[in-house]
């Protein structure tokens, strides 16, 4: 077995006395895409914040065999981590280019640094819609957009780790296939991937393993294959009650 | 008053007005950067007047002591908040920024002091002394309450001007200076007469502007500066840490004091304690400009110079309460249109 | 150590130190000044401590009450216990004033504008003839007691510790009544209690003007005991040293504020006597001292040293006992009355549209979810029905009234209560207490009658309800414990308990059940189930399916803010389109 990029030891974060995440333990290895399911309130948001030093928490958290445990978010952003959080957080009032330039601040003392390097380039080839915008603001894109903009800034730091929050998040079915084929593709550029979603169907397809959150511990966890037939999965989004109809409305749907 | 009075006060509230708007800015710059309400901006002016006072009279400033005690302090603060990644490079580079640079300017304050080199040395050595300022107290005083409400912060800006000004009064002593002016020359304009001083003072003024508009639009760290105002957290995720931009925006702040009192120490005597007053009309300007836009902050600076310099005319025992009953108006318009009751963050 | 132990001692030493051989009268006067301190700095724990509001100035009102006895008393010829009535209302006319202007903007432009003004009104005291100018005024007379005038000393002391006295007991009944309730609910969220019918600019006045109140008395005191004022005293740094006081003493507490003037008053008559000997010159060199130690107390003990002292506790809430008088309550709404109705509720926030035309409906007794995956426009279509996001389009009617765009406030006021998502309590108040917010609406005692006790059958009322609904809702047990250290779940079950105070027809929940364990959400189920059959109507916008399923009478499915499908649970929950929104497509 390779050696593990990112391990996280029985993680716990707490708000006051309230603890939203119990002793997670999840490894992601080099290359590898790993998604995190559970239903609202599960503490998924809460794990990736703590992962990315937005949130103290218990526990140790390693990568690449650092300790990152104690140390502040723009200290694990320049090891290569990278955090695309759930309100993507643009920097509104600034034009998209600016977003894009800002993305690659942890290199402004080396060339790339300086314009972007070529990656600004590449990232228009990529996300061609962000070319055609790049003197708006960010603030007035629509909800497709931000999310290709909150990834192509991201991208711009050259992470290796990139972690995404619920990246299909008010996004119509068609935009959630394109991002979620581009967040596969990234994985098969090298890029290891932690990847937060609700929409477990798409998670599962493009991911390798999975964890289902419930209550802030982990409650299952496996290939994603394996996962993709469980029905406890099924169950955290749909209630058990529902899992004898769901099953059925799922062949309805195209199975 | 006739037209030719109104002329002159008009000229003269410009003048005073353009001083008002680089402290204007600098509050804007800071408060949003870091949400801090510099309340010790005027200390800044005081010390950059103070400070060139001194070296015109060949006697070395107290701001240096002051700048290496602080120094010293902020390395102190700077360990601490590194160490849990506390290396031999991280030490290299802060021991460089927080100690030896003090004591290579404190080194040329020293050795230029005496030797009386002149106005615009004279003017460098200042701002050089001054400006690290900024950054160090920003790591001893405020970085510390990083995550404070900005009531708290505003609280701690007040303990800081405090300080500053009682370590003014040991340092500079009771008594007031004067300066000689950047320029003797003096232009005819209509029925005024313009003073080489005040075009000196519009002319950097503008510069300054200029400068921060470069800044601010063509430098990765200027949009940095922009980007933690706009949103902390997403900075943050792109690696701009929230110290580096309070720092720098706090240092940018003492820079732009000290280059204003530079500016009116000709043109005032300066005591240890005037730069709260001459902050607070700066503050006066940023509150008309809600904490938040730089044109309009500068225009409100403007006019607040020339309320002043009417009022002093006309009721000149009464010329700071006229200037600060200016913000009511403003405040009672903000506040009949502001929003519904929301939470703050 | 125990408050009131500690107020005992020290209440016995302040009456002892006058007859104790030997004290010297220095420490006498300086006591006394410690104590005109105190009484200001009081108020400033109301306002900094408790409402979380700050201001620089309040030496502004010191001096706008020292400087209006002595007019009175002086040229007036009035006695100056005639003239403390004219000096405590200018104070708190000039309190409100400045109140009304800057109350209402964003917590910094009040602190801002009480510096600017208290300077202003340093320089108009300087600079006018008929005050005396920089010399003021002098030639007050004392003020007499039975005849016999206090000449200073330790009647002077015991005079102004006496008037403490008053005014701690004063703060202390009026941060317990229902308008200290209030005040303290300010640091739980503006909104949270909006929605319980607090008007939360006119209790931020309140809490304002009782300060300058405190500050008007200090002045009149000071007046009359120094018989001779000067602008001096009255200046911006005055007032800083008040706020100084009550952040090294301790703004969250009233013993903290009195402990912080005492000390900081010592303080400063030392380093007075010393800092000038260290820098062989004259001038206010303790500025230095006081503005790093201002700094590092907030650095270090941002809840200033008397908690380091007294045991950290809550106050404890008023102990359970029966009401004479039962509040009034509502009458419940007959079955199948129309509670609710939304009407084409539209909001766009630039040009997103977050909320697209969502209708629905609540009646009396039934049970109706708002469901969807995140995003979906759930919390935003509940901002609109509870007033707290204002509609771009459509109509909302609460039994059978239109109250489009009315604010939280007035809506809670037609029997509409609600929950938070993220849980809005006020974590250091008693649970309670909390929950006795929610009965805001039925009482109606003000500052005045909390402050001097006159409320206490009303109170007896609003506790006995607040009982009655924890109790209901199972957790009486938590009764006197602080909010904030509950489990979240509980906490949630709380502010139900808290909504259920107001005496509510329709119930608004949001998200009751996120977070929750298992056997807590089947508690929860229960109770709603019960609240049901009682009559209520209930609307609750939730994610978790299997919680609604076995609840709800109807389900209203939302997604990208457009309403998916509406029906009863069986049938929404084999509608394709909805296990697509919560499973995703298969992409």
């Amino acid at each position: 077995m390779t050696q593990p990029m990112l391990e996280a030891e029985t993680l716990s974060v707490a708000y006051g006395r309230v603890e939203a995440v119990r002793g997670v333990s999840l490894t992601v290895a080099p290359g590898r895409l790993v998604t995190v399911l559970g239903a609202n309130g599960a503490g998924k948001t809460t794990l990736l914040n703590a992962l990315m030093g937005v949130l103290p928490a218990r526990g140790r958290i390693l990568f690449e065999g650092r300790d990152l445990t104690r140390l502040p978010i723009e200290a694990r952003v320049a090891q290569g981590l990278s955090l695309i959080p759930e309100r993507r957080e643009l920097f509104a009032t600034m034009s998209v280019e600016d977003n894009l330039k800002l993305g690659a601040f942890r290199f402004r003392h080396t060339a790339r640094g300086k314009d972007g390097g070529g990656d600004l380039g590449e990232m228009y080839r990529l996300f061609p819609r962000l070319a055609e915008r790049r003197r708006q603001q960010a603030g007035t894109l629509s909800g497709g957009e931000r999310q290709m903009l909150a990834m192509a800034r991201a991208l711009m730091g050259r992470p290796r780790l990139l972690m995404l929050d619920e990246p299909s998040l008010g996004l119509a079915p068609l935009i959630v296939a394109e991002v979620m084929r581009m967040v596969a593709r990234l994985r098969d550029e090298g890029v290891a991937i932690l990847l937060v979603e609700q929409n477990a169907r798409a998670a599962l397809q493009i991911a390798d393993h999975g964890y289902v959150l419930d209550g802030g511990s982990v409650v299952l966890q496996g290939d994603s294959r394996t996962l993709q037939g469980d029905a406890r999965v099924v169950e955290t989004y749909l209630g058990s009650l529902s899992v004898d109809e769901a099953l059925p409305g799922r062949t309805a749907s195209g199975r | 008053m006739d037209a030719t009075i109104l002329l002159l006060l008009l000229q003269d509230g410009v003048v005073n007005g353009a001083i008002y708007a680089l402290i204007a800015l600098s509050l804007v710059l800071v408060f949003t950067v870091t949400r801090v309400i510099l309340i010790p901006q005027g200390e800044f002016v005081a010390y950059g007047a103070l400070t060139l006072a001194s070296l015109e009279a060949g006697t070395l400033p107290g701001t240096v002591p002051l700048l290496l005690g602080l120094g010293g302090l902020a390395f102190l603060a700077d360990c601490a908040e590194a160490r849990h990644s506390l290396d031999g490079r991280t030490l290299l580079r802060l021991g460089l920024r927080d100690l030896v640079l003090p004591a290579l300017v404190a080194a040329a304050a020293w050795i230029l002091a005496p030797m009386k080199p002149g106005l615009l040395i004279e003017i460098l050595v200042t701002l050089a002394i001054v400006t690290p300022m900024g950054g160090f107290l920003y790591a001893v005083a405020f970085r510390p309450l990083a995550h404070a409400s900005v009531l708290v912060l505003l609280i701690a800006s007040v303990g800081v001007h405090l300080a500053l000004t009682g370590l003014g009064l040991v340092f500079f002593g009771a008594e007031g200076s004067r300066t000689p002016p950047l320029s003797e020359a003096s232009f005819p304009a209509g029925p005024l007469l313009v003073s080489g001083q005040s075009l000196w003072m519009i002319g950097l003024t503008l510069a300054i502007i200029v400068a921060l508009w470069l800044f601010f639009s063509r430098t990765l760290l200027g949009k940095a500066l922009i980007a933690t105002a706009v949103n902390r957290l997403g900075a943050r995720l792109m690696g701009i840490a929230p110290s580096l931009a309070g720092r720098l925006s706090v240092s940018v702040a003492a820079f732009i004091g000290a280059l204003s009192g530079v500016l009116i120490a000709p043109l005032t005597t300066v005591y240890y304690d005037t730069g709260f007053l001459i902050g607070l009309k700066g503050f006066v300007a940023a509150i008309i400009a809600g904490l938040a836009s730089y044109p309009a902050a500068a225009a409100a600076a403007i006019l607040v110079g020339i309320i002043e310099s009417i009022a002093s005319f006309e009721a000149s025992a009464f010329k700071e309460v006229i200037v600060f009953m200016a913000i009511i108006p403003v405040l009672l318009w903000r506040s009949l249109r502001s929003a519904p009751i929301e939470d703050e963050e | 150590m125990p408050t009131r132990l500690l107020a005992g001692l020290g209440a016995l030493l302040i009456v002892a130190l006058p007859v104790l051989p030997g004290v010297p009268p220095f420490w006498l006067t300086l006591l006394t000044y410690a104590g005109l301190s105190a009484i200001v700095v009081t108020g400033l724990v109301v306002l900094t401590g408790v409402a979380g509001i700050t201001s620089f100035g309040q030496a502004m009102f010191v001096g706008l009450s020292a400087y209006a006895t002595a007019l009175l008393t002086t040229q007036g010829g009035l006695s100056p216990w005639l003239s403390l009535p004219v000096a405590l209302l200018l104070s708190a006319g000039a309190a409100w004033i400045v109140g009304a202007i800057t109350l209402r903007l964003s917590g910094h432009y009040l602190p801002l504008g009480t510096i600017a003004w208290n300077i202003s009104f340093f320089y108009v005291l300087g600079n006018t003839d008929a005050l005396g100018r920089y010399d003021g005024l002098t030639g007050l007379p004392p003020i007499t007691i039975l005849g016999h005038p206090i000449l200073g000393g330790g009647e002077a002391l015991l005079l102004t510790w006496g008037f403490l006295g008053v005014c701690l007991w004063l703060t202390h009944r009026l941060l317990r009544s229902r308008t200290g309730r209030a005040i303290r609910a300010l640091k739980g969220g503006v909104v949270a209690a909006e929605s319980f019918g607090v008007d939360t600019a006119r209790v931020k006045i309140v809490a304002f003007v009782y300060a300058a109140l405190l500050a008007a008395l200090s002045g009149w005191l000071y007046a009359h005991i120094q018989r001779a004022i000067n602008p001096t005293p009255f200046g911006i740094n005055a007032g800083i040293e008040y706020l100084l006081m009550a952040v090294i003493g301790g703004a969250g507490a009233i013993g903290g504020g009195v402990f912080g003037a005492v000390l900081v008053t010592v303080l400063k008559d030392q380093l007075q006597n010393v800092l000038p000997l260290v820098f062989g010159a004259q001038g206010n060199f303790e500025a230095i001292v006081f503005g790093i130690l201002l700094v590092l107390m907030l650095q270090r003990a941002p809840d200033g040293l008397w908690p380091l002292i007294v045991r950290r506790s809550v106050a404890a809430p008023p102990a359970r006992g029966p009401a004479a008088q039962p509040l009034a309550s509502r009458p419940a709404a007959s079955p199948g009355t129309m509670l609710l109705e939304a009407a084409s509720l539209r909001k766009t926030f630039g040009g997103l549209v977050a909320v697209n035309d969502i209708g629905f409906t609540v009646a009396a007794g039934e049970v109706v979810a708002l469901i969807g995956p995140n995003g979906a426009g759930k919390s935003t279509t509940f901002n609109l029905v509870t007033g707290v996001a204002r509609l771009s389009a459509g109509a909302v009617r609460l039994a059978g009234r239109d109250v489009t765009g009315l604010p939280a406030r007035r809506i809670a006021r037609l029997g509409c209560a609600r929950t938070f998502q993220h849980v809005k309590l006020v974590a250091g108040m008693s649970v309670i207490e909390n929950v006795a917010l929610g009965a805001h609406l039925r009482g109606s005692a003000g500052p005045v009658r909390g402050a001097l006790g006159l409320d206490a059958a009303e109170e007896a009322a609003l506790f006995a309800e607040a009982d009655r609904q924890l109790a209901r809702v199972g957790l009486s047990a938590c009764r006197d414990l602080p909010a904030g250290g509950l489990a979240l779940g509980q906490q949630r079950i709380v502010e139900i308990a808290r909504a259920l105070c107001l005496g509510p027809q329709l119930l608004l929940l949001d998200e009751p059940a996120a977070g929750l364990r298992h056997q807590e959400k089947q508690a929860l189920g229960d109770l709603l189930r019960r609240l049901r059959q009682e009559g209520l109507g209930i609307l609750l916008v939730e994610h978790d399916m299997d919680f609604v399923m076995g609840l709800a009478d109807r389900l209203v499915v939302m997604n990208f803010g457009a309403k998916l499908c509406e029906g009863a649970p069986a049938t929404v929950r084999r509608d394709p389109a909805v296990i697509e929104a919560y499973l995703g497509s298969a992409a």
